[in-house]
């Protein structure tokens, strides 16, 4: 999310004050994206300091210092909303990392740890859903951004969902193997002999 | 009040080397408006648990208790009444009859149970306006997008004074806007209506609607979500920073 952007955004409805940019930002992004005081002057300063922006100049870092957009902030924003974000290398994802990991930890249940974080995410899905259900009819920024973050999230329980068949694939193969496979909840489990062998050839 | 309790309901099919486990030990209830999602992979039991769950089947052992009454001893004809009268059925296909209209299909149910034509018209024109079909009460099925397919499906599962609804994969032949339309409306039909309602899936983002969200894996309750902090938790974060 490039809040530089967004502030440039905003300025091309006129100037404004930094405090009402914020609240205007957060409105925007259905409040999904909660802003502080300091992140939005901080961006102002910088927006200034490459010429993007200018101020009125009366006042310090207060509420009543105003801002307008430049001829090189538009032709900025505009190049922005045409670039691609990104995406060609994938994020080092710390739960990827966590589930490939496991597979080499002795006595690891990788379907119950897959379950645990299973659990969390749907949980934190159904939070998110909650807030279609109640603070979101007819409000477009709120049901696009909620739905970014509902895709975001599910798309990693859909992850899990394929990590865990493979792994239980490889499992059945004898490629892989675990303590039980039946009782997710205990993560510590006496090694099997397999990977008792794979532990020390990793030590 | 539970609408529908299942006690350590365990299911299987064949015998000796043959035999399949499709539901083992599952416990399960669903409260008056409350609506509860199972999700699990394609073979984990779902369809069975509902089908149990709607006395379609009968559980090899455990306890099925519809609004509080053990169904186990009931005649077909006493189960039969309970599907026509307590239980609406959503299905992933809508099953709705091609020959009939949006009304007649939503009416049917209560025909069926005895109701007169005239009565069993108007409660499905009410149920039909209650999900926004007013207009479409006349058209056919094939006359209808899915969307509206489903809705007319859901309108049938509610109408009358049905306190239970089983659905099956409900938002499976439509896109995501559609889907989850669905899913809000039997969430409605839950926290307005009073009704209690399990849907099974395997979509994380349909799942969410539920209030709780029940895991299957190979026939068995693995894990169950808990319920959440508010959704303003999410929107607070760093607010006061």
């Amino acid at each position: 999310m490039s809040v530089r952007h967004a502030m440039l955004a905003l300025l091309t409805e006129g100037p404004k004050y930094g405090l009402r940019l914020r609240e205007e930002f957060e409105a925007r992004t259905g409040e999904v994206w909660p802003l502080n005081v300091g992140q939005v002057y901080a961006t102002l300063r910088r927006l200034e300091r490459d010429g993007l922006v200018e101020s009125d100049g009366t006042g310090d870092e207060g509420a009543q210092k105003g801002f307008r957009i430049t001829a090189e902030g538009e032709q900025e924003l505009a190049r922005w909303l045409r670039t691609p974000p990104d995406l060609s290398s994938p994020p080092r994802d710390e739960l990827v990392m966590k589930v490939l990991v496991a597979l080499r930890v002795p006595g690891t249940d990788v379907p119950a740890m897959i379950q645990m974080h299973r659990r969390y995410l749907v949980e934190l899905m159904q939070q998110w859903t909650r807030i279609k259900e109640y603070d979101a009819r007819g409000d477009l920024n709120m049901l696009l951004a909620v739905d970014a973050e509902l895709f975001r999230l599910d798309s990693v329980v859909r992850w899990l969902d394929a990590a865990e068949a493979r792994v239980n694939r490889a499992a059945a193969d004898g490629t892989i193997a675990w303590a039980d496979q039946a009782s997710p909840g205990n993560q510590t489990r006496t090694p099997l002999p397999r990977q008792r062998r794979e532990a020390r050839r990793w030590r | 009040m539970s609408m529908l309790e299942l006690r350590a309901v365990s299911r299987s099919y064949g015998q000796g080397s043959a035999e399949v486990h499709a539901l083992r030990e599952v416990s399960l209830t669903a409260d008056e408006g409350a609506m509860v999602a199972v999700m699990g992979p394609s073979g984990s039991g779902k369809s069975t648990l509902l089908a149990i769950a709607g006395t379609l089947e009968d559980p090899t052992t455990g306890e099925v208790l519809i609004d509080g009454k053990p169904v186990r001893n009931e005649s077909r004809g006493a189960k039969a009444r309970l599907r026509r009268r307590v239980v609406g059925y959503v299905f992933q296909d809508f099953n709705l009859l091609p020959g009939l209209t949006a009304a007649e299909n939503v009416s049917l149910p209560l025909e069926l149970d005895g109701v007169s034509g005239r009565k069993a018209r108007i409660a499905a024109l009410k149920a039909l306006d209650r999900l926004g079909l007013a207009e479409r009460a006349s058209h056919y099925p094939d006359q209808m997008s899915g969307g509206e397919r489903q809705r007319v499906a859901i309108a049938r599962a509610m109408v009358g004074e049905r306190r239970l609804l089983l659905a099956d994969e409900p938002s499976g032949a439509l896109d995501s806007v559609n889907g989850e339309a669905v899913m809000r409306l039997v969430h409605e039909a839950c926290k307005n209506a009073g009704m209690a309602a399990v849907v099974v899936t395997h979509d994380a983002q349909l799942a969410s609607w539920a209030d709780r969200v029940m895991f299957l894996r190979d026939g068995r309750v693995i894990d169950q979500t808990v319920p959440a902090a508010g959704p303003e938790s999410l929107l607070t974060q760093d607010r006061n920073q």
